[in-house]
């Protein structure tokens, strides 16, 4: 059997690699809409220990009070049907070890997104979700003898209820928003990761997530706590096919670095641009520990988030660098938070931005430094560059700065590609698209160099791709 | 035997942007292998000649012809024209933050080159040999293209382009210009090097006739508001270092009235 591509939907991608699906096969679906009933449902149905069922609740009393933000893209996310969306699917009964036992259609699906081929070159593990649930789950036999967990984190809860019991929550509160109080009410599938302390992953960690169904919400959990000393880099990937309608994605990442532990965590999400992205990203620094978010965002209709770091520590070190592209009927509001807590911290955050055929792109940031942090440094560069008169771009900068020792930097430009650049580079052969993708890969290169080399040159070509068709 | 079709040959272009004109009637032949250098004071047109050959998307050409090899060159694209074996020096080259120098040269050896562009180690030892030749560090190869280049670093860059691309018809617009006596001696020893004894063209365009002491072009134009009042052989750069611009343009007003 092959993966049966929808002519249609095939048409309707266009240009979008990974917008194909595959016919829902699920052996388990939820009804549309949300009620306590189905948040208890699918505690329920996870076997889950009585402490998480009544923490969802808790939350989904939280999301229902909670009003809608009123910032950000107010008129877009107003839109939002959460009555139309399916929040529980599950698609397959179990979360392999080996790539044959999954089931024959997402495995297809995974291939064409090559992962268990980047798996075997350059992984130190990988977790596949589709729809609500972890389908593949592996790990290198030699981190796992040295102590590494890297589970889903529904076996995550099962198998290590006082680790996720101790730290669930406790970067990002139930009560935090609107969106993370979603979450936590429903939430299914994401990473469960503990680095014992002092172990250093060599290579990356990867998840990947894939919606496949239509009107889909999907709210994955993930927890990764570094113990002192240690270091771990995850990556994450997303794709969903094209519909004419809406499907919502909406994950928590929590990440605990204790003292000296190094946690990087990139993503590059290529959701279909008929997916709400709105995510809560947050990790704690303690003491010497450093905390680094690389994260591109390139698809999705709306994208909310804020990768965020609270240097809790002494001597901590938070980075962010981020890039965001707006093509047709897609905003992207991302940016980043660093909150100061203690003395001699310091944050680097790195935004970029393109926008074009009427795509806007946002830069919301905030850096906070509290009375008693001393000697703090921070650095705050964003750029924008606008491709044509149609599209958009913002800049929201806020610093908070409550301690007269801190060092504050702050740059922000907006360009656009001029013709001189483009006749100097199509004077050496290069077309007038080829010329402009190297302008724009080479604008995304500070954010690009960061990413494991295989990523770099999928980011880069699915940016070649983005340009064409954008002269004349 | 018949005639050697030119390399170059410009026939009675008139050009401007928008609508004002520049050139107003220019006419030009360079054999292979010939250099050619066009003078003339700023603002007389010799920039304009320059992009037009390269095909800049602001200028307009309302008249003329400007063929390479015997084939049209004003219906081609600029990067079809690059492809074709036209190469330009800039005056102000551009910077291209992010992408890398090496990967840069790579990308538009084997875009012009095409399946006969050298690759792997070839590439890397003929990149090493002009790197040399024009004095340019290997560390230069992982910097932005121009990007905060000092002035006599992108007038390297723009003549290590030049023997790495191998043109049929080199066209180098103030090449010379901001370098110092040392620098010119470099650019001029890569643009012999790169013409000398091969059947590739140049056509320089300078203010000043120094560069044409390193470089002994056969034939030297002096371009004055958007025509050629003079050509001659190397002795005419003498003279216009000796009396200036001026002579020749009592000379010109004088057999325009005539």
């Amino acid at each position: 059997m092959c993966v049966t591509v929808n002519r249609e939907a095939r048409e309707a991608v266009g240009d979008y690699k990974a917008g194909w699906h595959d016919p829902e096969n699920s052996t388990i679906r939820f009804d549309f809409g949300l009620s306590e009933e189905v948040v208890r449902e699918i505690s329920a149905l996870k076997g889950e220990p009585g402490w998480m069922t009544e923490t969802r609740v808790k939350a989904y009393r939280h999301f229902v009070e909670r009003p809608m933000p009123t910032w950000g893209n107010t008129h877009v996310l107003e839109d939002i049907d959460f009555d139309g969306i399916c929040y529980y699917l599950r698609s397959s009964d179990a979360t392999e070890k080996e790539w044959e036992d999954v089931p024959e259609d997402i495995r297809n699906t995974f291939d064409r997104l090559g992962i268990p081929e980047a798996e075997q070159k350059w992984l130190s593990g990988v977790t596949a979700q589709y729809e609500s649930e972890a389908v593949y789950h592996s790990i290198r036999e030699d981190l796992e003898k040295q102590g590494v967990i890297f589970l889903d984190m529904d076996s995550g809860l099962r198998e290590h209820p006082d680790i996720v019991r101790k730290w669930f929550c406790s970067v990002v509160p139930l009560t935090d928003n609107k969106f993370a109080a979603l979450n936590t009410a429903v939430w299914s599938g994401g990473s469960f990761i503990y680095i014992p302390k002092g172990v250093h992953v060599e290579m990356p960690v990867q998840a990947y997530f894939r919606i496949n169904a239509k009107n889909m919400g999907q709210f994955e959990r993930t927890l990764i706590i570094a113990d002192e000393g240690s270091s771990v880099h995850y990556v994450e990937g997303c794709t969903a096919p094209t519909y004419s309608t809406d499907s919502l994605h909406s994950a928590v990442v929590e990440l605990i670095a204790l003292p000296g532990a190094h946690i990087r965590y990139s993503t590059v999400q290529n959701w279909s641009t008929n997916v709400y992205n709105l995510v809560t990203k947050r990790g704690i620094a303690h003491e010497k520990a450093k905390i680094e978010w690389v994260d591109g965002n390139i698809g999705s209709k709306l994208t909310m988030k804020y990768p965020a770091v609270i240097l809790k520590g002494e001597g901590s070190h938070a980075e962010v660098i981020s890039v965001a592209y707006s093509g047709e009927g897609q905003h992207q509001d991302a940016g980043a938070k660093i909150h100061h807590l203690a003395s001699n911290t310091t944050s680097k955050i790195l935004s970029k931005s393109i926008s074009k055929n009427g795509g806007r792109g946002s830069y919301r940031g905030l850096v906070k430094v509290s009375p008693k942090a001393k000697n703090c440094k921070l650095n705050v560069v964003c750029d924008a560059l606008i491709l044509d008169e149609q599209s958009r771009s913002d800049t929201y900068p806020t610093m908070e700065v409550a301690n007269p020792t801190a060092r504050c930097e702050h740059e922000a430009s907006v360009s656009k590609v001029s013709d001189n650049q483009l006749f100097y580079l199509m004077s050496r052969g290069h077309s007038e698209e080829e010329a402009l993708a190297m302008i724009v890969n080479g604008f995304f290169e500070p954010f690009t160099r960061e990413l494991p080399m295989e990523y770099a040159v999928e980011l880069n070509q699915l940016m070649a791709l983005e340009m064409e068709g954008s002269i004349g | 035997m018949g005639q050697v079709t030119p390399l170059l040959e410009i026939r009675n272009l008139h050009a401007g942007i928008g609508e004002s004109p520049i050139l107003k009637g220019i006419d030009l032949v360079i054999n292979p292998g010939e250099i050619h250098a066009i003078m003339g004071r700023n603002g007389s047109g010799k920039t304009t000649t320059a992009n037009i050959i390269m095909g800049h998307p602001d200028y307009e050409v309302e008249q003329g012809d400007v063929l390479l090899s015997g084939e049209d060159l004003l219906e081609l694209e600029p990067w079809e024209r690059a492809r074709s074996g036209v190469f330009l020096s800039f005056q102000y080259p551009q910077a291209i933050p992010g992408l890398q120098v090496g990967n840069f040269l790579r990308k538009s050896v084997s875009s012009i080159k095409g399946d006969e562009a050298a690759k792997g180690a070839e590439f890397r030892s003929t990149l090493k040999d002009a790197m040399k030749a024009l004095d340019i560090p290997r560390s230069f190869l992982s910097r932005y293209v121009n990007d905060g280049f000092s002035g006599g670093e992108k007038k390297r860059f723009e003549i290590l382009q030049l023997l790495l691309l191998k043109p049929k018809l080199a066209v180098l617009d103030e090449t010379d210009s901001g370098l110092d006596i040392d620098g010119i001696r470099t650019v001029a020893a890569g643009v012999n090097s790169a013409v000398r004894g091969t059947s590739t063209g140049a056509l320089i365009i300078t203010h000043y006739s120094r560069i044409l002491e390193h470089v002994r072009p056969d034939r030297i134009h002096v371009l004055m508001g958007g025509r050629i009042v003079a050509s001659g052989g190397p002795e005419l750069a003498i003279k216009l270092e000796e009396k200036g611009y001026e002579w020749l343009e009592v000379k010109s007003k004088a057999e325009g009235c005539a």
